[in-house]
């Protein structure tokens, strides 16, 4: 296995459509988050109801909604939400299922089984699912939410890291690291790890898109993230109230959600084209 | 044929239970006191107490789960806390709207992802393929609900072909109710159907690859008589599976439809639970929702059967 | 007039690298009745010609020249037509048992389906045919395996399957793809008798395609020697294993393990590798691995000489080469 060079990295990178289009609009994502953290164009906490629903204009590009709050200032704040939710559901499982996955594949025997059936339960209770029977315990609520969305990550990565890292245990180079005498633990660290890293940053992505599509959801159940605070399925909810004559505020939300989520699926299929070629040549 | 069948039914089994007892625990360590919550927080401890006692929630938790599963055999799911009327009564209704729906929309995906991805892998790299493959990567970005929520703005709002919502209940007829499902069956098919489109479409590929549709094609089979004789049969297997997956997610995407529609299913029987704390009711109802997806999960083991007679050999 | 008449054949593909040319100026005749063997190392594009012949190359392949059944040009027929020809009239065995079946169908299905698509047949007289046609090629108890799915079957008897659906519409010409690679050493010689005997029996005419000049030897009456796209050296088989001719066949025969030749003496290799189709290079393309190669070689492609009726060369060094046939060119 040779490692490309940093050079044919980057324009390997740059040669993928998917990876420049998904990388340019996740950028996009990131900085509307953190412009958001120092300042908005307009109020997003304040409720002024004399200013409720103003046409587009210069100073509201998207109009105000029925609280006279300015809709671009709560998108791009909403954007915060969505991205601590992904960053923070994704970080519960990928930390526990990959522990899990490469605990199963070093130990297997009764191990490997008892987490993969575990697992195989867990199918039964999709992100929706067990988000609602996680918040009907401890309460709706933006972090509940995101503990939900995080639980049902475990599995996913779990499974995703037994299955690939099983394959590597199998190969010479992890063979002969046995022979050596390389305990389980320094062959997992030192081979499995780094040959199913790939495999691991491209699922990353993709489950950073779920959680935000499941978050949004959750929000707009009223189960996720409470008022004061805007998120995106939040806002969703309450135009929809409104949807007979202020159709355009349930627009503004769902296209920054979907294109989010465009932008992160994009991102993980350039990501498969980058890391592994093998993997994409298949398609 | 039997043996495999009994393993399968064995597996199935032994998941309902799982999924039982991961539903039963979760629900224990929920805090609060159900008695509380349905006397309110100025009951005094004795009629605190004497309800606890009614409800049965003083007996050990094995006991209760016991209770619990054998009452489910003989449908008797408990009361409601937060109604006191049989959870039955609560339930029966909403599965009448709930699995229509939910049948509704996996048939629509299904043609959907058949038709699409079909035409993509037949018309590989052309235009065809490339704009519906955009398409459908835009589609699986779309939120379900946001989807239900632009069909009701044009088909209701705008168009004003059909009901924004509601349900106007069996006794109106069929075509009442195929009226009020269409657009929520809709919203749920389109972005599964498009996921699925793509990975019917790349398993099509995959087999137009293998040895055998070479062979068919040296038989003199045109490419169409290979594709619906030779090709298609093997591509679903992947695509079967997926299926399997994706009916869970088409279930969890109802209840959120649901609300959106305000149809009174499954999913808004378990969000007033959910704001009821009248967790019997959540229970039973998540029970419900994750049985009819171990249940599709079995009939999609059945289903490969059917469709690869090598998987009946390898178990026997 | 021949039943097959290829003329001035040319494959190219197209890859990332560029175009490859995997079939160059190919020509061949075979009659009606007469068996004709391809050999050559693989990557030599014996394969692609007989997927050339069937008109099976994969999308990517752009063909030129004429192929001539009976003499109608194929590559100018519609794809049409070239569905009713195929499993008709040409049939292929390929390679590989194991994946040339569908491992959803039964064998018997499988057999059947050219007899429906080509003959009409209805399904029972299409059964009867095919439980024939299953004995004839030495499965036993065709009642009980025309059930049986392919994994239930024998690389050896899977072969089989192929062989009697290629037989099923009595072709004219039977293309046989590497038929016995992919098996065991002991099955390999059944199922080359088998064909052998069915060809002989139906009048078929068989191209037989081999890197194991052993298998040619024995079962075809022409040969063709492909290296680098295109036919080095063509004629009678015992003509061209009586008298070796082109360096490059010389080389294969040399490379050959003989029977009796003592443990310790290595086998002899031609040196270096088949050539990039993508980068040919320019004059003789077995230059680089020809222990006789010329200034000449390196510029100019060989002329075709005739060396007798029907036997074929094109070498620039053909008198060296002959010569040198006694003391061995590769010792």
């Amino acid at each position: 296995m040779s490692r490309p060079s940093s050079q044919s990295f980057v324009s390997r990178c740059l040669n993928s459509r998917s990876f420049v289009v998904g990388g340019l609009m996740t950028g996009f994502l990131l900085s509307c988050a953190i412009i958001s953290l120092f300042w908005t164009p307009g109020e997003v906490y304040d409720i002024t109801i004399a200013d409720r629903f103003f046409a587009p204009s210069a100073s509201h590009w998207f109009g105000t909604d029925q609280f006279g709050r300015d809709i671009v200032s709560l998108l791009m704040t909403g954007t915060q939400n969505s991205i601590t939710v992904g960053v923070v559901a994704v970080s519960i499982g990928l930390f526990t299922g990959v522990t899990l996955g490469l605990t199963a594949s070093a130990q297997r025997g009764w191990v490997e089984e008892l987490i993969m059936r575990l697992s195989d339960f867990s199918f039964a209770f999709p992100a929706i699912l067990s988000a609602i029977m996680i918040t009907a315990i401890l309460g709706p609520g933006g972090v509940n939410s995101i503990i939900a969305i995080g639980i049902y990550n475990v599995p996913v990565f779990a499974r995703l890291t037994r299955g690939t890292a099983n394959a590597i245990w199998t190969r010479e180079y992890v063979m002969a690291a046995r022979a050596a005498g390389k305990g389980k633990f320094r062959i997992t660290l030192e081979h499995v790890l780094p040959n199913i890293r790939s495999i691991i940053i491209v699922q990353i992505t993709i489950q950073f898109a779920i959680a935000i599509l499941a978050e949004a959801a959750l929000s707009y159940l009223g189960l996720g993230t409470q008022p004061p605070n805007p998120s995106w399925g939040r806002m969703l909810n309450e135009a929809q109230s409104l949807m007979f004559f202020q159709p355009m505020q349930a627009i503004y939300p769902g296209v920054a959600i979907a294109l989010a989520v465009f932008g992160l699926n994009l991102l993980g299929d350039g990501l498969r084209d980058v890391l592994d070629p093998r993997l994409s040549r298949k398609r | 044929m039997s043996v495999f069948f009994a393993k399968r039914f064995l597996t199935f089994l032994a998941t309902l239970v799982g999924a039982s007892i991961v539903i039963f625990i979760v629900m224990e360590i929920l805090p609060g006191d159900p008695a509380l919550v349905i006397l309110g927080v100025d009951a005094t401890d004795e009629a605190v107490l004497a309800l606890t006692k009614e409800l049965g929630l003083d007996r050990p938790a094995l006991e209760r789960y016991f209770s619990w599963i054998s009452g489910m055999m003989q449908g008797d799911l408990g009361i409601s806390y937060a109604y006191r009327v049989p959870v039955w009564e609560l339930v029966e209704g909403a599965l009448k709207i709930t699995i229509p729906l939910a049948i509704l929309a996996m048939t629509l995906s299904v043609i959907l992802a058949l038709v699409i991805g079909l035409y993509a892998a037949a018309n590989h790299n052309k235009i065809g393929d490339v704009s519906l493959m955009g398409f459908s990567q835009l589609g699986i970005s779309v939120p379900n609900f946001w989807l239900a929520i632009l069909l009701i703005l044009f088909f209701a709002v705008n168009l004003r072909w059909l009901p924004a919502g509601g349900f106007p209940g069996w006794e109106e007829g069929i075509w009442a109710c195929f009226k009020a499902l269409i657009l929520p069956a809709l919203a749920l098919a389109t972005v599964q159907g498009a996921m699925l489109a793509r990975i019917t479409r790349s398993s099509v590929l995959e087999v137009f690859r293998e040895d055998y549709v070479r062979t068919a094609r040296a038989k003199g089979l045109s490419q169409r008589r290979t594709l619906w004789g030779h090709v298609l049969r093997n591509s679903m297997i992947p695509v079967l599976t997926a299926m399997g997956f994706q009916f869970a997610n088409l279930l969890a995407g109802t209840v959120v439809i649901e609300n959106v529609f305000h149809i009174p299913g499954l999913g808004s029987t378990v969000l007033k639970a959910i704001n009821n704390r009248d967790t019997i009711v959540v229970e039973n109802v998540v029970l419900l929702l994750a049985g009819m997806v171990v249940l599709t999960n079995f009939v999609v083991d059945l289903l490969y059967a059917v469709i690869d007679p090598r998987l009946k050999a390898h178990d026997i | 007039m021949a039943l097959l008449e290829v003329e001035n054949l040319n494959v190219d593909l197209s890859t990332a690298m560029g175009p490859a040319r995997a079939v160059r100026n190919l020509n061949l005749t075979l009659d009606r009745g007469q068996s004709l063997g391809i050999v050559g190392e693989s990557g030599c594009g014996k394969s692609m010609t007989a997927l050339a012949l069937m008109g099976l190359l994969p999308e990517n392949a752009v063909t030129t020249g004429e192929i001539r059944l009976s003499n109608e040009n194929l590559l100018k027929k519609s794809e049409r037509d070239l569905c009713s020809i195929r499993g008709n009239r040409m049939a292929m065995i390929f390679q590989e048992p194991m994946t040339s079946l569908n491992p959803v169908h039964s064998v018997g299905r499988q057999i059947m389906e050219p007899l429906r698509l080509h003959r009409g047949l209805s399904k029972t007289d299409a059964k009867k045919k095919a439980l024939q046609l299953m004995d004839r090629v030495g499965i036993p108890n065709p009642e009980e395996r025309i059930a049986n799915f392919p994994h239930q079957l024998s690389g050896g008897q899977r072969q089989r399957v192929m062989i009697a659906i290629a037989l099923s519409c009595e072709p004219d010409i039977l293309i046989a793809d590497e038929p016995t690679t992919a098996l065991d050493v002991t099955i390999q010689d059944q199922i080359l008798e088998l064909i052998h005997n069915l060809v002989a029996e139906e009048g078929m005419a068989l191209i037989l395609i081999s890197h194991d000049l052993g298998v040619i030897a024995e079962n075809t009456e022409k040969v063709a020697v492909m290296y680098g796209g295109t036919v080095v050296e063509s004629g009678a088989t015992d003509q061209i294993f009586g008298q070796l001719s082109h360096p490059y066949t010389q080389g294969l025969f040399a490379a050959m393990p003989k029977l009796g030749m003592s443990r310790n003496k290595r086998l002899t290799t031609i040196p270096g590798t088949v050539p990039d189709l993508v980068n040919l290079p320019s004059g003789c393309t077995f230059t680089d691995r020809c222990p006789l190669a010329s200034n000449i070689c390196k510029e100019t492609t060989p002329p075709i000489e005739e060396l007798g009726p029907a036997h074929t060369v094109a070498c620039h060094n053909l008198k060296k080469a002959i010569e040198a046939r006694s003391t061995g060119l590769y010792e």
